[in-house]
Parts: C-alpha cells; structure tokens; sequence
C-alpha cells in the first residue's frame, strides 16, 4: 500500500465513523418535533445497548471449554455483588477488575 | 467583563472536577488498550504517527484494530468502508439516545458527536451530573478526557513498542467492569427492565449463531424489530411519558 492510499484508508474509517456518529443528529436536528418513534427509541435503546455492550466485552470468551470463562463470570459476579453492596461505581470496577487479574495471572 | 471571564473559569473548572472522577475506570481501561494498540502497530511496521493520528481522527478502538489489517492488504476502499460502517453502526443506537441530551450545546455539540466512542456514550447518558455544574461543559470534558487518554495511550505504545512488557494482564477487564456496572444502574432506574434483558439476549444469541466477528448488526436489528413489535406495550409498562432522571453516582 502507498502512502496515498494508507491516508485513503485511513480516511474512509474516519468518514465511515462520523457517518454513524453524525447521522442520527442530522436526520432529526431538533428544528421540527422528532417522530414519537424516535423518541420512544431514543428511551427504550439504552438499556438495550448497555446488554449489548456487556455482551460485546465477552465476545472471545470461550464457555464451551476450560476454563469456561471462569474468570470472566467470578469478576463479573464480585462486580456486581459490590456494586450491590455499596453501589459505589469506582469501587465496585476497581473490585471487579482486581479480582479478575488476579484469577488469570494466578489461577487460569 | 473581568468579572463574567472569572465565573466562566470557575464554570469550567468545577466541571472538570466533577467530570474527571468518571473517566478513571476509562484511563486504566484507555491506556492498557492504547498501548496495546500502539505496540501492535509498531511491531506491524507503523511509525507511531499512524496510531496517533488514527487516534485522533478515528477515536474508535475496535475499528483502529481492524484497520491494521486493512492496510497491511491491497488497497480496497470498499471493503475498507463496509467493514467501517458494520463496526461502527452501534453509534446510531447512541446518537438516537443522545438527540436530546446533545441539544442546545452550541460549538461544543459538534465534538461531542465526532468523540461519541462506546465509552463517552455511556457516561454522558447515565452520569449523574451534580447540581449547579454546567451540562455541556462536564460532558466536554468527559469526551475530551477520554480521548486523551486513548491518543496518548496508543502514541506511547507506538514509541516504545516492543521494549515494553506487560504484567498487568487482565487489565482490560476494567471496561467490562464498566459496561456491568452501568448496566446494573440501567436496569435500576427502568421501572421494567425488560429492554435490558432483551438487549442481553438478543445480543448473546447473535454472537452464538453469528459468531464473534459479525454479530452486532444482526443483533442490533434483532433489539431494533422487538422494541419496534413491542413498542406499544413497553410504552405503556417501561415508558410512560417520562422517566425519571436517576443516574449513576461515583
């Protein structure tokens, strides 16, 4: 690849990126009542896409064979419990995250 | 004049304050990843301009990943876009739940749309901005913080590339933390939590039919068909006129 069309390429993510970013905010800049649909999107999406998200994060773990994503589930399972417990965001990541590392460089 | 340029700082200073605590999880997160990113570049043959200023413009970590493949091939500007706008379509679903809250932001609205990353979205969505601090200048600052770490994270990966060795594996496990979390404080503050739990499902059952590296639009359109088939029953259960305004604290 020449250095012309790395910049190309390059350029493409970016614009392709903005696309998806700017979109939404273009079709419905807010000059005329945004459809009720939109709307109503715009409020049921979120808790949607944070399970989606979480899903995302766990795209390469493997739960068919060992360690079945062990890790994974014990990290996300302190996660929460603290989150339950003292529902203090950074502490219940920190946690969460601490336990994690500490199960893969130690145990799996 | 004096007088209105203080209460200005003092405005931007107090939402930095209360912004900054936010993006911690995203520096550890950011940084390990940049690096990441960066030596992986550098050890594919690119100086660390390429993962700096790709950084800059694109600000998008899967799709950066990708995109040393991609050049790493022939030249192919079509696949390069298809593969773009599947990584990335997720950002529809964020700029549809931003419309409001990105409104009235004047010069700031365009940066917050161009640093809309996974990461930005979801706290300037669920943060629970403090009394008294500016909206549009905390959520500047959010974007703002979490790009720098990103660009500097993988510009340093790029210089030091390989001569740095890692022994904090498992780091990255931070941002799932993350996304865990903000979806406990989702599920919280929906009176019910059925498009939560859609959202989990429909995603899990993608990536096991579609597998890791193609199932996000399939399951997009999957969350995107049930909330529009049970659109008039949520309406009435989970979201009546308005739902209040929560949001998650430190």
């Amino acid at each position: 690849m020449t250095l012309a069309e790395q910049i190309m390429t390059i350029g493409i993510c970016a614009l392709g990126t903005m696309l998806t970013r700017f979109l939404p905010f273009l079709i419905f800049p807010g000059k005329r009542e945004t459809p009720k649909y939109i709307v109503y999107l715009g409020k049921a999406l979120p808790a949607a896409i944070f399970g989606m998200l979480v899903v995302y994060c766990l795209k390469n773990v493997n739960f068919t064979a060992a360690p079945y994503g062990l890790a994974e589930i014990i990290g996300i399972g302190v996660t929460i419990l603290l989150h339950f417990w003292k529902r203090k965001m950074l502490l219940s990541i920190a946690g969460g995250t601490v336990c994690y590392m500490l199960l893969v460089q130690f145990i799996f | 004049m004096d007088k209105k340029e203080n209460q200005k700082s003092t405005m931007r200073r107090d939402a930095f304050k209360a912004a900054f605590p936010y993006t911690i999880p995203i520096f550890a997160g950011f940084w390990f990843l940049g690096l990441a990113y960066g030596i992986y570049m550098n050890v594919s043959g690119f100086s660390f301009v390429y993962p700096m200023i790709m950084s800059l413009v694109i600000f998008g970590g899967s799709l950066e990943f990708v995109a040393v493949s991609l050049m790493l091939s022939p030249f192919a500007p079509l696949q390069t876009l298809v593969v773009t706008l599947m990584i990335q379509a997720r950002h529809l679903f964020y700029g549809i739940s931003m419309l409001d809250k990105y409104k009235d932001m004047g010069w700031k609205r365009a940066y917050l749309i161009f640093g809309m990353c996974d990461e930005s979205f979801s706290i300037n969505y669920t943060a629970k901005i403090p009394e008294g601090v500016d909206k549009g200048w905390f959520m500047f600052f959010v974007t703002l913080l979490n790009q720098f770490y990103w660009v500097s994270g993988s510009t340093i990966g790029g210089i030091l590339g390989s001569f740095l060795t890692f022994d904090t594996e498992g780091l990255d496990f931070v941002m799932t933390a993350m996304f865990v979390v903000i979806f406990l404080e989702q599920f919280w503050k929906e009176k019910k939590p059925y498009t939560a739990l859609l959202g989990i499902v429909c995603t899990a059952v993608c990536r096991w039919i579609f597998g890791a590296d193609s199932f996000l639009v399939p399951a997009m359109l999957c969350i995107l068909l049930l909330l529009t088939l049970l659109r008039e029953h949520l309406e009435k259960t989970a979201y009546p006129a308005e739902v209040k305004d929560g949001g998650a604290s430190l």
